[in-house]
């Protein structure tokens, strides 16, 4: 497929593009301090020369002279959210005077709707997030519905942040597969790239010129040098034989005294899927509405069966936070369930690393 | 398209208590189109729902064959459960269902077959026992092996007195504290494994119970020749979907609500009595 230039302000002709096209867009902005994903239907709206600085425990904004709109890596969300509610209602039981229940199906109709600037990881989470809500015994519909009019523009990253080791997973820098469209930045526009029929028929529209051979190189380069900047990395793309045969490694103690067991990584980490159900009753008592909520293998109620929390405490919750993403997946979904964002390094508040912690644990001595 | 967790509604149409805390719901779907398309194996569960309240997995206890009525044998434990004890005929409540793999019945047929179960009244393999006494030619000879803490935790006494006395089979019952007039072992019921008469190479275990109890039976019937394919144990965790979704009942490479809850032993050995999985 033949590469375009969109020169920086045909953006916003995307954007209009899309919107004609009947698409409710969201993209990234900058606000309270961080990139936050939202509806988006003016170019200006979106973050300018922003860089995100990222340690373990920290994410800092800090806005450069650059007129570039991607120079960042990532925000707390990207797609997780709009496929996989934080918190929706699966069915609305009513009882009626006559004491008979009858149970509704809260299903709506989605609307299609257009994400801007999802990076490779995101991409690569979503087809993990696709396989375990669309492809096991029992598709999800809410999430089938909003999967299904999705439009995706992703942005090929040329400005990892120090937590990011996507080039280590395998799912990263450059936006590989699984897009509509795929945008390289330059300091003067975009290389388009289509990645499907709807992406082809919107590109169609934006009467683009080639993309020159120069330009083709600077994005390749600038994608090369955002895979040789990252320096974590996790020891292998399969530690599922390395973490069991280490079940009893004294790293597990050690880590569990300083996590708060808060489950803060879990609900930025854009692969996590637990959730849990109750039951929200109307005060006069004549409807309860069945609500799915995200839920973190960190709580204390996760693995409560009988009066008996089968991982009452930290050590176990961390191993199993930590053995299931980068060992059972492997089972389970053909793959580690890591695709390298490194947002659950920022984002915690101790500022506990997954792969120091994974390198800890599987590197040396066996504990088994 | 129909939500695969939109409950149906049920009727109960009768209240079993079979202990003080444990108790049966007899139950009726109000749809007949429903109940009459309503098919189950023994040993898969389904998630039952008290308004307004919430949705608990309960293990079906009723022969596939009786098609008037579904039983459940719960005990109030939790909010949930609680609440369902209140049920009387004629009170509703929402079924969906049934989940999950049951018990291995076909490689049963034509083998010595042993059940082992602890902690109070084991639901699950009431139903394959039941299932075995009503098809009896099918199956060789059945152990019954049950361990209960106090003598007051066996439930269905007369029934363990009536399987007793039937052809070819064996019931082995132990509680750790005794009582006057208790008729069975007192001690630990891994004490009983050497009066088990079956062929060990040949046979098929099915157990359910608290997995401390499931462990030791394993470590008593695997050096006697039973094979690790041939010994299912049925697994709880909690569960919140039961579809395979919420990431609650997952342990290593499996989803206990979709890819269970009856596993073979083969199949949780990696596992096995390690805390926190
Ligand atoms: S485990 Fe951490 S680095 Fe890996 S995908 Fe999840 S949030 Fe990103
Ligand atoms: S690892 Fe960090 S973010 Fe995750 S639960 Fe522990 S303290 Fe919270
Ligand atoms: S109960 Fe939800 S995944 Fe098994």
């Amino acid at each position: 497929m033949e590469t375009g230039f969109l020169p920086r302000a045909g953006l916003q002709t995307l954007l209009d593009t899309l919107l004609d096209a009947g698409y409710r867009c969201i993209g990234p902005q900058l606000r309270d301090g961080a990139i936050v994903y939202d509806a988006l239907a003016h170019a200006e709206q979106l973050p300018r020369g922003a860089r995100d600085h990222q340690a373990p425990g920290s994410y800092r904004i800090e806005t450069t002279d650059s007129s570039r709109h991607f120079t960042w890596a990532n925000g707390p969300q990207a797609l997780k959210p709009f496929l996989f509610a934080p918190r929706e209602t699966l069915w609305r039981a009513e009882r009626r005077d006559d004491h008979t229940i009858h149970f509704v199906e809260t299903l709506n109709t989605s609307t299609p709707l257009a994400v801007i600037g999802a990076r490779a990881c995101d991409l690569a989470a979503l087809r993990l997030q696709d396989q375990h809500f669309l492809e096991g015994l029992n598709a999800d519909p809410f999430y089938r519905a909003r999967r299904k009019n999705l439009f995706i523009v992703a942005v090929h990253c040329s400005h990892p942040a120090d937590t990011c080791f996507c080039a280590s997973t395998g799912d990263g820098p450059r936006a590989e597969q699984g897009f509509d469209i795929a945008l390289g930045e330059l300091d003067d526009g975009y290389l388009v790239q289509s990645g499907s029929d709807h992406g082809a028929a919107i590109v169609a529209k934006l009467n683009l010129s080639s993309a020159t051979e120069a330009q083709l190189n600077q994005v390749g380069k600038e994608i090369e040098a955002a895979a040789k900047s990252q320096t974590r990395n996790l020891p292998s793309r399969n530690l599922r034989e390395a973490l069991f045969a280490n079940l009893s490694h004294p790293r597990w103690e050690q880590v569990a005294e300083r996590c708060l067991s808060c489950g803060n990584c879990t609900s930025v980490c854009p692969t996590c899927f637990c959730h849990s159900e109750r039951d929200d009753a109307a005060l006069g008592g004549e409807n309860s509405e069945h609500v799915r909520e995200w839920d973190s293998c960190f709580t204390q109620g996760h693995s409560y069966i009988h009066g008996v929390t089968l991982r009452d405490d930290t050590h176990k919750r961390y191993r199993q936070w930590l053995t299931h993403k980068l060992g059972s997946w492997h089972d389970q979904y053909g793959r580690s369930g890591c695709v390298g964002c490194g947002r659950c390094i920022a984002w915690c508040p101790v500022g506990i690393d997954i792969t120091e912690e994974a390198g800890a644990i599987c590197a040396g001595e066996r504990h088994d | 398209m129909t939500s695969p967790q939109l409950p149906w509604e049920a009727e109960v149409v009768e209240h079993v208590q079979e202990s003080p805390t444990i108790f049966t719901l007899r139950l009726r779907f109000t749809d007949p189109e429903q109940h009459a398309a309503y098919r189950f194996a023994p040993g898969q569960f389904n998630m039952l729902y008290l308004y307004g309240v919430g949705e608990v997995p309960i293990s079906i206890v009723s022969d596939p064959e009786d098609v008037q009525l579904f039983d459940h044998t719960i005990r109030a434990v939790g909010r949930v459960t609680q609440g369902l004890a209140k049920l009387e005929a004629g009170d509703r409540l929402g079924i969906r269902g049934p989940y999950g793999k049951g018990w291995p019945l076909e490689l049963a047929e034509d083998r010595d077959i042993m059940i082992v179960t602890g902690g109070l009244g084991c639901a699950p393999v009431v139903s394959v026992i039941n299932y075995i006494m009503r098809r009896r030619d099918r199956f060789r000879r059945l152990v019954i092996m049950q361990g209960v803490k106090h003598t007051d935790d066996l439930i269905w006494h007369s029934q363990y007195e009536h399987w007793s006395e039937q052809p070819e089979t064996q019931v082995l019952v132990a509680a750790d504290q005794g009582t006057a007039l208790w008729p069975w072992h007192v001690g630990h019921v891994t004490d009983l494994f050497d009066q088990v008469k079956i062929d060990f190479g040949t046979a098929l275990a099915m157990m359910c119970g608290p997995e401390g109890l499931m462990k030791a039976a394993a470590d008593q019937l695997l050096p006697r020749g039973m094979k690790e394919e041939h010994l299912f144990l049925s697994m709880e965790r909690s569960m919140k979907c039961a579809v395979g979704l919420c990431g609650h009942c997952q342990r290593g490479s499996h989803f206990v609500c979709k890819d269970g809850p009856v596993f073979s032993f083969a199949d949780l050995k990696p596992l096995f009595g390690v805390r926190g999985f």
